[in-house]
């Protein structure tokens, strides 16, 4: 009887994470239906002008999405080569001896807070190019870059990790047929392991895209279509952390609206994942 | 040919090196820099010292911070284990619930801080009616950690040789026990590492807890009251207070640095010891 009772609360405590899914997809959507409802779903994903103080307000969030794949795309050409590389350094190259600090200094940089980035940015990124190149500093550039390094502990540990993976018998075979060690990594180890490395940059994606606070302190928010990388620039989360202090009626539930869309790009690219992990089941690594 | 392939080889070597330094120098970098002008504008005052608009003192985040923490974990800690114990001992290999499960908690690791900090607002402080409070954030956040401890102790029970729980059964102990008594203590040193690296997710977070938590400079009544963390703190202080604010900021910040880098120290020197435990 006792044990019973156990099972089954052990059964609904792990429900709630489902629970808390359900609830969180309700919520978000619901709370974006209003706004989607007034101002339209195509005018409000390809509208260039949000004005929610204007009478009649307008609200269109292109240039956010636009902003947001753009400081996405820049992290990723910074961080996925240092990533990958620093992964491989990590699992072929590192001494032993200075294995262990090294691995605590990537967890370090995983754990530091956004804030901080987005305070280093703030503080020496952006007075750097404003010194040096056009524009106030406040740009694409300065976001690419802290969020290039914010996505580097996820694109090493998980790259690391798939990289070790792989069957000794590869690595010591490619060198044994005449390879030499770099060859033998990036022709035979790394192919091996894509699936893993693949799943680091999603998820390092997914880092970029969701994150606020750095990007709010560096980009400049103007909403805009930069056209060069020295340009202000507004991403999805910059618009919600914004405006959600003093927003109501519709301008709120276009907020929300703003943040389900950004729901959407993260439950399209865990789709990806989910992709990329059953491709390695069926290919029987 | 061979030294054609020595030199791309050559390269490839460099590109290695060259990526493993601009790691290490851009953690050293923003380390340095913020430890240095930390001590630089170091003040105790601004630390313990009272709040007020001449002294933005940290002391009421701190206290802060703390509750946080602790409520946080209060909610998420026990759940988060329970639910490992589920997935790990109780449900069958393979079984809808795990996968269902599984895909819940991969979905909410995903999930952008911010989204979660709209979501804690909508639901926790308008339709539950806890308003701007240290409960509502506590929610929100609790709801964040919890794909974080479940992996990882559901890692740390996975673990646990089989011959334990063998070795318990023989001894004519029921299920529930083995799991209390022998499973979940041999996994321990992995769950507290979890915890102690969830808490340094609850210091580190902003974007959750700025519309959930808020962000009044206030030492909190009850857990009802707004108040802010040392990460809103820092924020509100680089957003709003000029020049001085940049001080507090770097001291906040270092303060930040300084908790995060000994929780991570602790976690690793508590979550090493699991392996080295079933080794011999």
């Amino acid at each position: 009887m006792k044990e019973k009772i156990a099972e089954y609360f052990f059964l609904i405590c792990s429900l709630i994470s489902i629970g808390a899914v359900a609830l969180i997809c309700f919520f978000i959507f619901r709370g974006a239906y209003p706004a989607v409802q007034t101002v339209g779903l195509w005018p409000f994903l390809t509208g260039g002008l949000w004005k929610p103080t204007d009478i009649p307000p307008l609200f269109g969030i292109f240039n956010m999405i636009v902003g947001s794949v753009y400081v996405t795309a820049g992290a990723c050409l910074i961080g996925v080569p240092v990533g990958v590389f620093t992964a491989v350094y990590m699992a072929k190259y590192c001494p032993q001896k200075i294995y262990a600090g090294m691995s605590q200094l990537v967890s370090l940089l995983a754990g530091i807070p956004s804030i901080i980035y987005g305070f280093f940015g703030m503080m020496l990124i952006v007075p750097f190019i404003a010194d040096n190149f056009s524009g106030n500093g406040n740009s694409v550039l300065a976001a690419s870059i802290v969020l290039g390094v914010m996505v580097l502990p996820t694109i090493i540990k998980v790259s690391e990790v798939s990289l070790k993976a792989v069957p000794k018998t590869y690595y010591e075979g490619a060198l044994a047929l005449g390879a030499t060690k770099e060859q033998s990594i990036f022709f035979v180890l790394i192919p091996a392991a894509k699936s893993g490395i693949l799943t680091g940059i999603v998820l390092g994606i997914g880092r970029a895209i969701g994150e606020t606070m750095a990007v709010v302190m560096v980009a400049g928010n103007a909403n805009i279509l930069p056209e060069t990388i020295f340009k202000s620039v507004r991403t999805l989360t910059a618009n919600i952390v914004l405006e959600m202090g003093y927003a109501s009626g519709t301008h709120f539930d276009a907020i929300v609206a703003t943040g389900a869309v950004l729901f959407v790009f993260i439950l399209l690219l865990n789709l990806v994942l989910g992709v990329i992990n059953k491709g390695s089941k069926t290919a029987g690594t | 040919m061979a030294s054609r392939k020595n030199v791309f080889s050559i390269i490839l070597k460099v590109f290695v090196y060259l990526a493993m330094g601009v790691t290490v120098l851009s953690l050293a970098g923003i380390l340095s820099y913020i430890l240095v002008n930390g001590v630089k504008t170091f003040k105790w005052s601004l630390i313990f010292g009272k709040f007020s608009s001449q002294n933005p003192s940290m002391s009421f985040a701190i206290v802060t911070t703390c509750v946080t923490i602790f409520l946080t974990l209060l909610m998420a800690a026990p759940l988060s284990v329970f639910c490992a114990v589920y997935l790990t001992e109780y449900a069958k290999r393979g079984s809808k619930i795990v996968r269902y499960v599984r895909l819940a908690t991969e979905t909410l690791a995903g999930i952008p801080s911010i989204v979660f900090g709209l979501f804690g607002a909508i639901f926790f402080g308008t339709v539950l009616g806890f308003g701007y409070s240290i409960l509502t954030g506590c929610f929100t956040v609790a709801i964040m950690l919890l794909p974080v401890i479940i992996r990882q102790t559901e890692e740390a029970i996975k673990a646990v040789p089989d011959l334990y729980r063998e070795g318990s059964y023989g001894l004519g102990a029921s299920k529930l026990r083995t799991v209390f008594k022998i499973v979940v203590p041999s996994a321990a040193p992995g769950i507290v590492s979890a915890i102690i690296l969830s808490m340094g997710r609850i210091i580190g977070e902003t974007a959750a807890l700025i519309f959930t938590l808020g962000s009044v400079a206030q030492l909190p009544g009850s857990l009802l009251d707004s108040s802010r963390t040392l990460a809103v703190h820092m924020y509100i202080a680089t957003r709003d207070g000029g020049a001085a604010g940049r001080e507090v900021a770097f001291l906040t910040g270092t303060v930040l640095v300084f908790i995060i880098f000994l929780m991570n120290v602790a976690a690793s020197y508590i979550g090493g010891k699991v392996g080295k435990d079933f080794e011999n």
